[in-house]
């Protein structure tokens, strides 16, 4: 960008950002204080991280976390990505209107509702809480982003690249693994790691749905820190910013480069090379 | 259109292909009493059509006439609401897309974005479950055939608009298929592209042996590539021919309209008798003349069409005996190298007329002009008398 910035622009900018990141700075300078006070400043230490790292009881959760995220955002992603064809290819058949409706209300629901009718059901299907009920809380929950992000990638879907496949001598359910798929993948994907960070992120219908010796990494913090924010605590999450950080940077760098790459050939075969 | 230097005469060959007259020919395809509606809509209105083996056979019509919809059904991708189709005399009805021996080339060609060129010519092969080295073969052959061999480990958007044509068309006879569908197949290339590719289309399909059915709205195309070709207005066949014929012998305004440019001269019929008929104009002052066989009774209301290569126009008064004469002034004209086009308004009518002349010689004394007082005619056998 040649254009300078002007000075309404710069403040604004300024104000936006320390609205957004300040926040985030102040944890993360404060995971390195030596101090046991998190409002005192007591010099440099990297004291909390090898805390953290002798805390079996976190360290369990943040693995239980992990695997609540992998096996739900799967699961999710499988229904999700069955329920956006059946949306979007179905036609129209009764009470359509009504289905893609209810795959948003999820969205807006608030979690704590979520959470609740969660409990009772499987309180009245006497299930006991722990791990699966936490995944298929999860589950629930999630299913609904997937489906709309794939939903939205097949409807600019080419049917001809379908009818193709057909014409060819594939049958419909080949087509579907083999040219379908993989073309739509990158929107099954993405609607997968949302399922993922969501499941990962999520402390309120967990709260509900998990029992004991099943708790996620955010129910334990959440617990710590109602017992007193301990620095500990702000090296967790710096943690948890450091990787989320450098996954989002090297997903767009390589989006990125594909892009590049992408339009560099396309241009390439235009001018017929 | 400039024909591509032959590498052989073609004649013999194109000349004895017409099993259309053949009343003893079994058609490769039949089309009987085809009706498709959606909802309301009649996208196919009783279509009954044969097509035989090696032909290439041109639907030809304006969006949404149906030529389209009548060729998905083929495919299998759309079902008739009645009729029968049959492929060599097997009822195609209840058929599968994907155990119907046709294949279809894609309008946007419907390229696998994700398999190279390789993989998407092989794609129906594999289907077929055919071993790896005949597979790898005939790939090979298909790319040689539409010269794309240093193109097969590119991925389709790696190839210009022509190349990705190419693939499609190369992906759609790997097969072998008794019948080849092409939906609008050159409407993407520019023209001289598109000119080229007709050729290469009618020399590959000579030397497989295909039947190939074509959906087009471009009537030059579909006259410089087909055997026959069938007009398709409404969801209605309205006239199957030759292209010859089609242009020459068009059997309703329609046709006469759709195909290359016409005059219309609407009249009622004064007398017909010994191979003429007579007729008075309405839209254009005169007594017309015109050549045809049995003519329609006395009173009614018919059209002459004269194509406007063969009305004479000339600054002098015409020859004698020249019939359908009329006068008229120079509205407007378009000097197109081969030929010149004159609109010339007749006096006493609205009628404007379109007339072209062949530039036969490169400078002329004096030049039709802007605002010039014409004569125009033409010979009784240059109209052909429409009635519907």
């Amino acid at each position: 960008m040649t254009k300078g910035l002007s000075k309404i622009n710069l403040t604004a900018l300024t104000f936006g950002f320390a609205f957004l990141y300040l926040p985030i700075v102040l944890l993360v300078i404060y995971s390195f204080n030596a101090s046991r006070l998190v409002t005192v400043w007591g010099g440099f230490s990297t004291k909390w991280y090898v805390e953290l790292w002798n805390n079996q009881q976190l360290i369990d959760a943040a693995l239980r976390s992990v695997q609540v995220g992998l096996v739900s955002a799967t699961v999710a992603t499988v229904l999700g990505t069955m329920a956006a064809i059946v949306l979007v290819r179905m036609g129209r058949f009764p009470g359509r209107t009504l289905f893609s409706g209810m795959i948003y209300a999820p969205l807006v629901m608030p979690d704590i509702i979520t959470g609740l009718s969660m409990l009772l059901l499987f309180v009245a299907m006497d299930l006991s809480r722990g791990m699966f009920t936490l995944m298929l809380a999860h589950i629930t929950f999630s299913m609904c982003y997937v489906a709309i992000v794939v939903q939205s990638r097949l409807l600019t879907f080419d049917r001809s690249l379908e009818e193709a496949a057909l014409d060819l001598g594939c049958p419909p359910a080949k087509t579907f693994f083999v040219v379908t798929l993989p073309i739509i993948l990158p929107a099954v994907i993405s609607g997968w790691m949302l399922a993922f960070s969501l499941s990962i992120d999520d402390a309120v219908i967990s709260q509900f749905a998990t029992g004991p010796g099943a708790s996620t990494l955010p129910i334990e913090i959440f617990s710590a820190v109602r017992r007193g924010v301990s620095p500990q605590m702000n090296a967790v999450c710096t943690i948890l910013i450091a990787i989320v950080t450098t996954g989002v940077i090297i997903a767009s760098i390589a989006t990125k480069r594909a892009e590049v790459a992408r339009m560099r050939e396309e241009r390439a075969a235009m001018a017929g090379r | 259109m400039a024909l591509k230097p032959a590498q052989k005469a073609l004649g013999p060959i194109r000349r004895s292909f017409a099993p259309w007259l053949d009343p003893s020919a079994v058609p490769l395809i039949r089309f009987e009493n085809i009706v498709k509606r959606f909802g309301d809509f009649t996208a196919v209105d009783d279509v009954s059509l044969d097509i035989h083996q090696r032909e290439f056979f041109s639907l030809l019509g304006p969006s949404g006439c149906g030529k389209t919809t009548l060729m998905r059904m083929l495919a299998g991708f759309e079902h008739p609401t009645s009729g029968r189709i049959t492929l060599a005399g097997e009822d195609l009805a209840g058929v599968p897309p994907y155990r119907r021996p046709v294949n279809m080339m894609f309008q946007s060609y419907a390229l696998f974005p994700h398999m190279t060129v390789e993989q998407n010519v092989a794609f129906g092969l594999k289907q077929d479950g055919l071993p790896k080295p005949e597979i790898a073969a005939r790939v090979a052959e298909m790319l040689r055939l539409v010269k794309l061999e240093p193109f097969a480990k590119r991925k389709p958007h790696q190839l210009s608009g022509g190349q990705r044509q190419r693939v499609a068309l190369a992906r759609s006879i790997a097969k072998r298929p008794k019948v080849l569908l092409l939906d609008e197949p050159l409407g993407a290339l520019d023209k001289k592209l598109r000119e080229e590719t007709q050729f290469e289309l009618m020399d590959l399909q000579m030397e497989l042996g295909l039947t190939f059915l074509i959906v087009t709205h471009d009537q030059e195309e579909a006259m410089t590539v087909s055997d026959r070709i069938g007009v398709m207005n409404h969801g209605k066949l309205v006239q199957v021919a030759t292209p010859g014929e089609i242009y020459e012998q068009p059997n309703c305004r329609y046709v006469a309209d759709f195909i290359g440019n016409i005059n219309l001269i609407e009249g009622v019929v004064e007398s017909a008798g010994g191979g003429e008929v007579r007729v008075t104009g309405e839209d254009t002052p005169g007594a017309f003349v015109c050549a045809a066989e049995a003519g329609p009774a006395p009173g009614s209301k018919v059209a002459l069409a004269v194509r406007p290569e063969k009305m004479r126009v000339s600054l002098d008064a015409p020859p004698a005996d020249a019939n359908n004469v009329l006068q008229g002034e120079v509205w407007d004209l378009a000097y197109m190298g081969d030929w010149t086009v004159l609109l010339i308004k007749i006096d006493g009518s609205e009628k404007v007329l379109r007339v072209s002349r062949a530039n036969m010689t490169r400078t002329e004394a004096r030049p039709i002009a802007w605002d010039d007082r014409v004569h125009v005619w033409f010979a009784p056998d240059a109209a052909v008398l429409l009635t519907s």
